[in-house]
């Protein structure tokens, strides 16, 4: 919490340089706590704000040397500034239950933002948290960039806004209530919903619902809360939905009854994203069990069943004739040699008799991020409009492109976002609601899509294929220039800013577009957290026919293991520490604080027995710091554990974690986020990836790619959210990744002695027998009685 | 076509529907009980996890036609029912499910009912076999949570052992 006496004076604000005058606020803004927001005619009251009100990020602070872009302008300010030129509301609706309902607009897929802005609602109308109802707006297209889920900024760029809109409605029920009660506003409490007048007498929030509303719409100023006046902000808080996840009552799309959408799935080519030709037995499949509908589309051929049992038995019986797809042929080695060739040379390192260089040369390999709950969508199609349901990280270019797809205006398109079961990036994009869109209107009925997991393994999007060079030059105890070039296969960035403009930039011919948009958001997220004289940092991307997209935490996790296990290096050859080296570069006081936390709650340094040991490492990315200390096992009684269809191998025996993502809202949902991003790193260091093998991924289910299991999890894991001097929050969902596969990278070199170039590091051996691509599903086992437990 | 009869969450049901459809997706598309998730349909990635007669089992992998009338399924809907309702927590819930709540477990979620149903089967097969839930006991557990609720999943396991 600031210690700041007067917070209305920027010159005293942390983090802003004194005498220096904020930049770009709007007029909304009238200091750090006073905005102007709207209080709206209605059936009840509603309170709005501008969801652009938030004013610039401060520039130019707590930087000694000179400082890489992310310190100054990173991703989180370039969402949060696309966002700027569009003026829209988003609006807190009081009710007669006494509730508050909210929608937002962003997508709830596990990260907890229902909860986080439940809390911010909670706290600035000072009602309790269970009153406070936050769903998923649809599709609003009038938002225009604003209606993005990704890098991590939906807190970042809602905090403001969220609180405005709830404070107004606070003010507009204190008024209200002063004339009900015949007082005036700053003589009355509001708490727990119920506004008190000194003498006694009372009124709720539910009985000034109508009243409130009354006075129409104006516009007035509110001053929101002080931080140090947080009552429910910054306590540890359970999630919202929790009741409905424990007791199955939670909705995801294909749990949703839509009238008449039954359950529909694609059989898809046997090479990546081939396409289909012909259906040689159509007529056979209709007449199957169950089977209402057989329909040829762009990806597959579709077919839609009262069960999903009866599509998965059609898909297996279909004849389809197909075309190949870009990548029929190609495998891991040769995607490999194609980065290569497209590698740039590395930039030149000072040239002294002294120096010394010190490099590394490493190897990605693809990632998948399908989430348990594989791609879905509900589409109703008919000939005037169409309706959509779906899991959607940006709602509005899908809306947009659905439409194009259907040859139907925008506006007779209606897209309801569904919380999802997962995204990790996947749902950035909406295939699988493009995809349903398009069945429904060729079967001329509405259909329950879902993809088969195998589908979901082998099609879905992913990470990419990439390699990190990484070169420094030490002379004597000093690092003089750190160089690092990252070369990969694309990622997709089409969706945009989430809507169609940005997202045709992004498809420009010939990848220029995305690969722009690829460089930018590259240089806003990367840098390297160390004082190493002169740093250069590079992207190239090649090769735009695979499926990939912005995977969790994107370009970090890759950079960060080959930086860190260099700076490693670095310490070997200056003789030191791991841990005092990062402290000797180190120039970011937070840096140091979470550095110096792991280091400490996690015993560095303690005696292991040989074949374990410790990695440390760190990471600076939305707005917060985070560093991971972790011990490994590798002794074979260790990697020989057997476990049926599985990957055991080194084991993670102990995480201690440490971040500082300024205000926390909700400490006990960035430690699950943390929690959840350790597991992350730990698969992709030992265990998770995808074989490229004839023109297709050979990974068709959680019996393939191996993601972490209870039998690789640590037992013991430690998430410390430190104290911040910052009062504005960071991007929490994504900051787990980069340090905990960093820091396992770093702990299995120093165990086995030898420093690993490819992850993960069992790429090189395949685990399981590869299902087949033809029937392109496997059909469900039957011996389920047998194996009871 | 051919009639399924069996218990689902202490109701007899009857449904029309072929043999070899697996009993998810007669719970999911036919009784439009929708706890049981899909998460892999062969087995292995235990979303789905329910129980019958007592016991942990997988519905993607048993066909209809192989329950019999008397067979009692329970979904993640029927566990607050298998237990007294002196038994129940301050949600009204099953033990295990209480725990769940109090360490906060789930992220999205999908993966959860069937976290919570092997769990307790977990938690009766240790405790028939006279033991009490261990690190090594944890690591058996086969259900994938690609959230990485692990950490929370085992501490809620230990937590809701101790209230069972
Ligand atoms: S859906 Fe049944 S085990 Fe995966
Ligand atoms: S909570 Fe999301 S898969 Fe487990």
């Amino acid at each position: 919490m600031p210690s700041s006496s007067d917070l209305h004076d920027p010159a005293h604000e942390p983090g802003r340089e004194p005498g220096r005058e904020p930049t770009g606020r709007t007029p909304y803004a009238l200091d750090r706590r006073r905005f102007v927001g709207y209080v709206l005619g209605g059936a009840t009251l509603v309170a709005a704000a501008d969801l652009v009100l938030v004013d610039a990020p401060p520039a130019g602070a707590e930087i000694p040397t000179v400082p890489q872009i992310p310190e100054v302008y990173d991703l989180n300010d370039m969402l949060t500034d696309a966002a700027r030129p569009t003026a829209n509301l988003i609006k807190v609706t009081i009710n007669e239950d006494g509730t508050a309902s909210f929608e937002l607009p962003r997508a709830e897929v596990g990260q907890g933002i229902t909860t986080s802005t439940a809390m911010l609602i909670a706290e600035e109308l000072d009602l309790p948290l269970d009153r406070v109802h936050v769903t998923l707006a649809p599709a609003r297209p009038e938002l225009l960039f604003n209606q993005l889920t990704g890098g991590s900024n939906t807190t970042i760029s809602t905090y403001t806004p969220v609180r405005v809109a709830a404070a107004v409605a606070r003010l507009a029920l204190l008024e209200a209530a002063a004339i009900l009660l015949g007082d005036t506003v700053g003589g009355l409490v509001a708490k727990g919903g119920v506004i008190t007048a000194p003498g006694g007498a009372s009124v709720t929030y539910g009985e000034l619902a109508v009243k409130a509303a009354a006075s129409g719409d104006r516009a007035v100023e509110v001053q929101l809360k002080s931080e140090d006046d947080f009552a429910l902000v910054g306590q540890p808080t359970n999630r919202v939905d929790a009741v409905a996840a424990v007791t199955g009552a939670k909705d995801f799309t294909t749990d949703l009854d839509v009238p008449g959408a039954l359950p529909t799935m694609v059989c898809r080519a046997p090479t990546l994203n081939g396409t289909p030709v012909s259906v040689r037995n159509q007529a056979q499949v209709e007449s199957m069990p169950g089977i209402t509908h057989v329909a040829q589309v762009s990806t597959g051929v579709a077919v839609r069943a009262e069960t999903f049992g009866q599509c998965i038995d059609a898909v297996r019986a279909l004849d389809v004739a197909w075309k190949d797809g870009p990548v029929a042929g190609e495998s891991d080695a040769t995607i490999l040699r194609k980065v290569r060739a497209a590698q740039l040379p590395m930039p030149r390192l000072p040239d002294t008799p002294l120096a010394q260089t010190v490099s590394g040369d490493f190897t990605f390999w693809f990632r998948s991020n399908s989430a348990m709950d594989t791609n879905s969508a509900i589409a109703d199609v008919r000939p005037d409009g169409a309706t959509i349901w779906a899991g959607l990280k940006s709602p509005i270019v899908a809306q947009q492109q659905i439409a194009l797809k259907l040859g139907m205006a925008p506006d007779k398109v209606k897209v309801n976002v569904v919380t999802a079961g997962g995204s990790f990036g996947r749902r950035l994009f909406f295939d699988a609601a493009l995809e349903a869109a398009e069945i429904s209107q060729a079967m001329g009925a509405p259909v329950r899509l879902m993809w088969h997991r195998a589908d979901d393994a082998r099609v879905g999007r992913g990470h990419p294929l990439g390699t990190c060079r990484v070169q420094a030059t030490v002379v004597g105890t000093n690092v003089l220039a750190f160089n690092q070039s990252l070369t990969c296969v694309e990622t997709d960035f089409r969706h945009g800013l989430g809507e169609i403009i940005t997202a045709a930039a992004a498809d420009l011919p010939a990848g220029v577009g995305n690969l722009g948009f690829a460089e930018t958001i590259f240089t806003l997220t990367q840098e390297v957290p160390y004082d190493f004289g002169a740093v250069v940092q590079t992207l190239v991307e090649t090769d735009d026919r695979f499926n990939t997209g912005s995977m969790r935490n994107i370009y970090s996790p890759d950079v960060r293991v080959a930086g860190e296990l260099i700076v490693d290096k670095l310490a070997a050859k200056m003789k030191m520490d791991p841990y005092q080296f990062r402290r000797k570069f180190q120039r970011n006081p937070r840096l140091l604080a979470v550095l110096d936390t792991v280091a400490q709650a996690g015993e560095w340094g303690r005696a292991m027995p040989a074949g374990t040991a410790q990695g440390i490492a760190i990471h600076k990315e939305y707005k917060g710091v985070s560093a991971c200390l972790v011990e490994i096992d590798t002794r074979p009684a260790t990697t020989g554990r057997e476990i049926r269809n599985a990957v055991t191998g080194p084991r993670v025996t102990r995480v201690t974690f440490a971040i500082d993502v300024g205000l926390a809202i909700n400490p006990r949902g960035l430690e699950a986020q943390m929690q959840g991003g350790i597991n992350d790193g730990i698969a992709l260091a030992l265990t998770s990836s995808m074989h490229l093998r004839d023109g297709h991924f050979l990974e068709g289910s959680w019996d393939n790619y191996f993601y972490t299991r209870q039998w690789n999890t640590p037992p013991d894991v430690r998430v410390i959210v430190m104290p911040s001097e910052e009062t504005v929050p960071g991007g929490a969902g994504e900051a787990g990744v980069a340090a905990s596969f960093a820091a396992v990278a770093c702990a299995y070199a120093r165990a086995t002695g030898t420093m690993p170039t490819e992850f993960p590091i069992n790429h090189g051996q395949l685990s399981f027998e590869p299902k087949p691509f033809t029937p392109p599903i496997p059909q469900s086992p039957t011996d389920g009685l047998e194996l009871t437990s | 076509m051919p009639e399924q009869t069996f218990i689902v969450n202490g109701e007899r049901v009857t449904v029309d529907v072929e043999d070899d459809v697996r009993l998810l997706w007669v719970l999911r598309d036919r009784l439009g009980i929708t706890g049981p998730k899909y998460g892999c349909g062969i087995n292995v990635c235990k979303a789905c996890t329910s129980h019958i007669n007592g016991k942990a089992f997988n519905p993607c992998a048993v066909p209809v036609g192989k329950l019999g009338a008397d067979d009692e399924i329970t979904t993640i809907e029927g566990l607050p029912d298998q237990v007294e309702p002196s038994q129940r927590g301050d949600h009204d819930l099953h033990p295990m499910q209480e725990a769940w709540l109090d360490q906060d477990v789930a992220q999205c979620g999908y993966c959860q009912p069937g976290q919570i149903m092997a769990a307790v089967a977990l938690v009766n097969k240790v405790s028939r076999e006279g033991g009490t839930i261990t690190d090594a006991d944890l690591d058996t557990i086969r259900n994938i949570c690609r959230c990485g609720t692990y950490t929370r999943i085992r501490k809620a396991i230990v937590d809701g052992a101790a209230r069972m």
